[in-house]
């Protein structure tokens, strides 16, 4: 290529809203411009929405860059990370970084972006005080995770909420100030505010709302804030989030117009034509922005004129916030409260912990706030847009689309207009992802994202994504949104327990061959998922499919490392009599065994028996009166117990006894993965019934209910379901809630997962609310207890069942 | 060279379809494999990661999954299906009147 001189381009910010005008250029005339760009940051441009999935732990720092450096190079773009720019020369068109670096322009493209407020407090210079603004501030409070305990959180917009999530989630102790009385004000309604307020206080986040804070105390580290009216928290790590502002300071010092952003026109320039500025540090016709979608839109027209075109021009459109917090749905957009002249339409879902309110102006909607279930958000937000006269269907829109079209739950995309918005974060409307999707022959959802960028920002669009993509391509799709169950199938395993009843399928070929599966007969990963699920769906008529088990649950014992098996009894609620103890002593020296140890669930474990030998050692323990203790189900594993009234003098109930019906009830059941329950006997709670499955406290007036607990990889804390009076009670509650979690959490999900994704408050819902429910749950099953209840070890060591699995075939010599 | 002799381990119904069963020999226990379309397959028993026992895993297709750390081992191969790597030795085998053969060394 000719070594034609070409116009400088010198971009100050490898942020979002820079990097995207400058991918719009590349699209729109890829040669015109040595482009250079300048980050303070030392990373490649990353999507900095999502730090608080990666604080959250959801995804990693390496998923979230956009633009890798390979992509700088491919379009040659000379990068300088870690280098911010300290001054521009307007007169004689230079920029000059940090390392000393002079570079000229004839075009410069300021994309600053913000930086956090900080109050005027003291103490805010202490370690372990970090805003929440980029990787860095990500990785200080990561690390803090790792070694301290406690954590304020300042601020209790989008970005401070998120902030405490992301650290509770992380395992520490988290409170909230939050200047004004209720959380989100901007974005949010008081009503939807104080149920999001709510919602987190239930996962355990404190709030110190109408919290003025004054000062950050500490010596060598902070060690706790003081609020103004007295208040105050212990704290080792503070995360000042009250907002954002501009970065205007090498503008201001260059002489450009800056106000409360850099002053630009409906094109984007600055008083220096030859200076643009796009995103947060921008401020158009008054307003500043501070979310993904307008500054797109300032990025599409910067780019046209950069590009040498004249006709685009900016105007601000109303923006659409959803709060980033797994199982709590929250979305606003426009006006959130009505004045004069506009009504307000409120629909309130106290059980269901659901709210949504429309502002409506002249037939008209202008604002909306969903809390709970947000699936209509679009609609409305598409209705706002187009200014939609909505007079005639106003009484009944609260409902939501689907009340109105009488159809399905999820919302029609067929029927939505092709300029209708489907990703609000990247500006993609319907017509552009159809018209993707056929021109480029894409068949999967992650080949749309790519090519399209829809979803591709917050991701809170995948799933319409994906239906636009199914309805175009008149298949079923899925994509990593919900995931499949495996490689064989494109089937989410929520669409394939669906189709198992609506279709009655009662085999696992039946559901391989209705569903298209791609391998005739599944893999290690369906298999055991297809077993369960039709296990759960015809309890007494599926035949279990041994060949579908892993060796654990196949063989009735675990597998450990030299291929030997562990053996390990039902202990009822951690008791034993002297027969049992004796039985298990009796095996132990016969068989020689490496070693008995007590377990964690309160039983005694025989370790380092031969395959062979497992019949023989079961029908020992079996004569003794001992049963399989299912240590190696993905079913109910232990009922921890403490002795209780019977013994304490704290005890409040016989938790020892109720742990025993508990474990009666429960025993040889199949669930989605391991289930482990405790009771306690008084809140003091030493069978630490608040890390397991189900858990009990018992209280002088009854027992508390508590599921959802973990105290694995991942420690969760239970959520409380509810306060019962009766043991009857808990013995029912315990049943419903057992079947809800086999009806519908995936298969390999534990408790804790499923109520994370699902909600407490739905959980509550199905179990507390609606009575008869959870009496038509309890029901189902104990149904399937009455087929599960036979004790494995018997059949196998007296009856003879899967003989061939115990036995090697004749040496060869 | 080591010459392999035909010998004779049992019935194909004495292993379940998608099952396996083992045979002490030895160089080392033989795992015998029976896929979902009657094929069989011999293996020596033992993962070439952690030398998990081949034949407590699910079978599927032509494959089976490891019980301890899920490798997934090709049995016409005898190799590990990417992207791990590793090899098991494999048995020749034949089913001759609804009986399984093994070629084992002499």
């Amino acid at each position: 290529m000719l070594p034609i001189s070409r116009e400088r381009l010198v971009v100050v910010g490898n942020g979002m809203a820079g990097m995207r005008t400058v991918e719009e250029l590349l699209k729109l005339d890829p040669t015109r411009f040595d482009i250079a760009v300048f980050g303070a940051e030392p990373h490649p441009n990353y999507d900095r929405i999502m730090l608080s999935s990666v604080l959250a732990g959801e995804k990693q720092v390496d998923d979230i860059v956009i633009n890798t450096r390979a992509w700088y190079e491919e379009n040659d773009i000379s990068l300088h990370t870690g280098d911010p720019v300290v001054k521009i020369d307007p007169k004689a068109r230079t920029v000059t970084a940090q390392s000393g670096l002079t570079v000229p322009y004839d075009r410069l493209l300021l994309a600053t972006g913000s930086k956090p407020i900080v109050p005027p407090i003291p103490g805010l210079n202490l370690p372990g005080v970090c805003a929440f603004r980029d990787i860095a501030d990500v990785d200080t409070m990561i690390d803090a995770s790792t070694k301290h305990r406690k954590a304020v959180v300042i601020g209790g917009g989008l970005l401070g909420l998120e902030a405490a999530w992301g650290l509770k989630r992380r395992g520490m102790d988290v409170a909230l100030v939050h200047l004004m009385p209720t959380l989100m004000e901007r974005q949010l309604d008081e009503t939807a505010g104080k149920l999001l307020q709510r919602d987190l206080t239930e996962r355990g986040i404190a709030f110190f709302t109408n919290g003025q804070t004054e000062e950050v105390t500490g010596k060598d580290r902070v060690t706790g804030i003081k609020l103004a009216d007295g208040r105050g928290a212990p704290a080792d790590l503070v995360v000042v989030a009250i907002g954002i502002r501009p970065e205007t300071t090498l503008a201001r010092e260059a002489g450009l117009e800056v106000n409360r952003g850099i002053v630009v026109g409906d094109n984007l320039s600055t008083s220096d034509p030859d200076i643009f500025a796009v995103g947060e540090c921008a401020e158009h016709r008054g307003q500043v922005v501070g979310l993904v979608a307008p500054i797109w839109d300032m990025a599409k027209v910067c780019a046209h004129h950069l590009a040498g075109g004249g006709e685009l021009i900016y105007t601000a459109q109303v923006s659409a916030t959803r709060l980033k917090i797994t199982g709590i749905d929250v979305y606003s957009a426009g006006q959130l409260a009505a004045g004069e002249d506009e009504d307000e339409i409120v629909l309130r879902d106290a059980r269901r912990g659901a709210y949504r309110k429309l502002v409506m102006r002249d037939g008209k909607v202008v604002g909306t706030v969903l809390y709970g279930d947000v699936t209509d958000g679009a609609w409305y937000f598409d209705l706002i847009r187009r200014r939609t006269d909505v007079s005639d269907i106003a009484s009944r829109m609260i409902l939501g689309q689907a009340a109105l079209g009488g159809g399905t739950q999820e919302p029609d995309v067929a029927a939505m207009p092709d300029d209708m918005q489907i990703c609000g974060c990247n500006g993609v409307c319907k017509g552009t992802i159809v018209d993707t999707i056929k021109a480029k022959g894409l068949d999967s959802y992650e080949a749309v994202k790519a090519h399209t960028k829809a979803s591709a920002s917050c991701g809170s669009c995948a799933p319409l994504v994906r239906q636009l993509l199914a309805a175009t391509l008149g298949v079923e799709v899925t994509g990593p949104a919900i995931p499949t169950v495996c490689k064989c199938t494109d089937h989410t395993h929520e669409e394939v327990r669906t189709q198992i009843l609506k279709q009655k399928l009662k085999t696992q070929a039946a559901v391989r061959e209705a569903m298209a599966w791609k391998t005739p007969d599944g893999c290690a990963s369906c298999r055991p998922a297809l077993n369960f699920y039709l296990l759960c769906a015809w309890p007494g008529e599926y035949q279990d499919d041994s060949r579908s088990r892993f060796i654990n649950e196949r063989a009735h014992a675990n597998i450990q490392k030299d291929g030997t098996y562990s053996v390990i009894p039902r202990m009822w609620g951690g008791t034993a009599t002297p027969a049992e103890l004796a039985a298990i002593a009796t095996v132990a020296a016969k068989y020689d065994v490496k070693e008995v140890k007590i377990t964690g669930g309160q039983r005694l474990g025989i370790y380092g028996i031969k395959k062979p030998d497992l019949p023989a050692v079961w029908g020992e323990l079996t004569d003794a009166g001992l049963v399989s203790g299912h240590a190696y189900a993905k079913g109910l594993r232990t009922v921890k117990t403490c002795v209780g009234l019977e013994w304490c003098r704290f005890g409040t109930q016989d938790s020892t006894s109720l742990g025993k019906q508990l474990e009666r009830l429960t025993w040889g059941n199949w669930t989605p993965h391991k289930f482990k329950m405790g009771v306690s006997g008084c809140p003091r709670n030493c069978a630490e019934a608040s890390i397991k499955d189900f858990g009990v406290v018992c209280v002088e007036s009854g027992f508390d209910l508590l599921v959802g607990g973990n105290g694995g990889i991942e420690l969760r804390g239970t959520d409380r379901l509810c306060h019962v009076a009766t043991e009857a009670e808990v013995l029912e509650y315990c049943a419903a809630f057992m079947q809800l979690y086999r009806e519908e959490a995936r298969y390999l999900d534990r408790t804790a997962p499923w109520i994370e994704r699902v909600g407490i408050a739905y959980v509550r819902t199905r179990i507390v609310d609606d009575a008869e429910g959870r009496k038509v749950l309890a029901e189902k099953f104990r149904h399937a207890q009455s087929f599960l209840q036979d004790d494995p070890w018997a059949e196998r060591a007296n009856q003879g069942v899967d003989a061939t699995e115990f036995k090697p075939l004749p040496a060869l010599v | 060279m080591t010459e392999l002799t035909w010998v004779r381990v049992c019935a194909l119904a004495d292993i379940l379809p998608l099952g396996a069963r083992t045979i002490p020999h030895r160089k080392g226990e033989i795992a015998v494999f029976r896929c979902g379309d009657d094929s069989i397959f011999a293996v020596l028993n033992r993962c070439p990661h952690k030398q998990g026992p081949l034949s407590e895993g699910i079978v599927h297709g032509h494959r089976v999954a490891c019980p301890l750390h899920s490798w997934v081992i090709d049995l016409e191969s005898g190799e590990a299906v990417a992207p791990d790597i590793g090899c098991t030795p494999k048995i020749p085998t034949k089913i001759e009147d609804g009986a399984v053969w093994l070629a084992v060394p002499a």
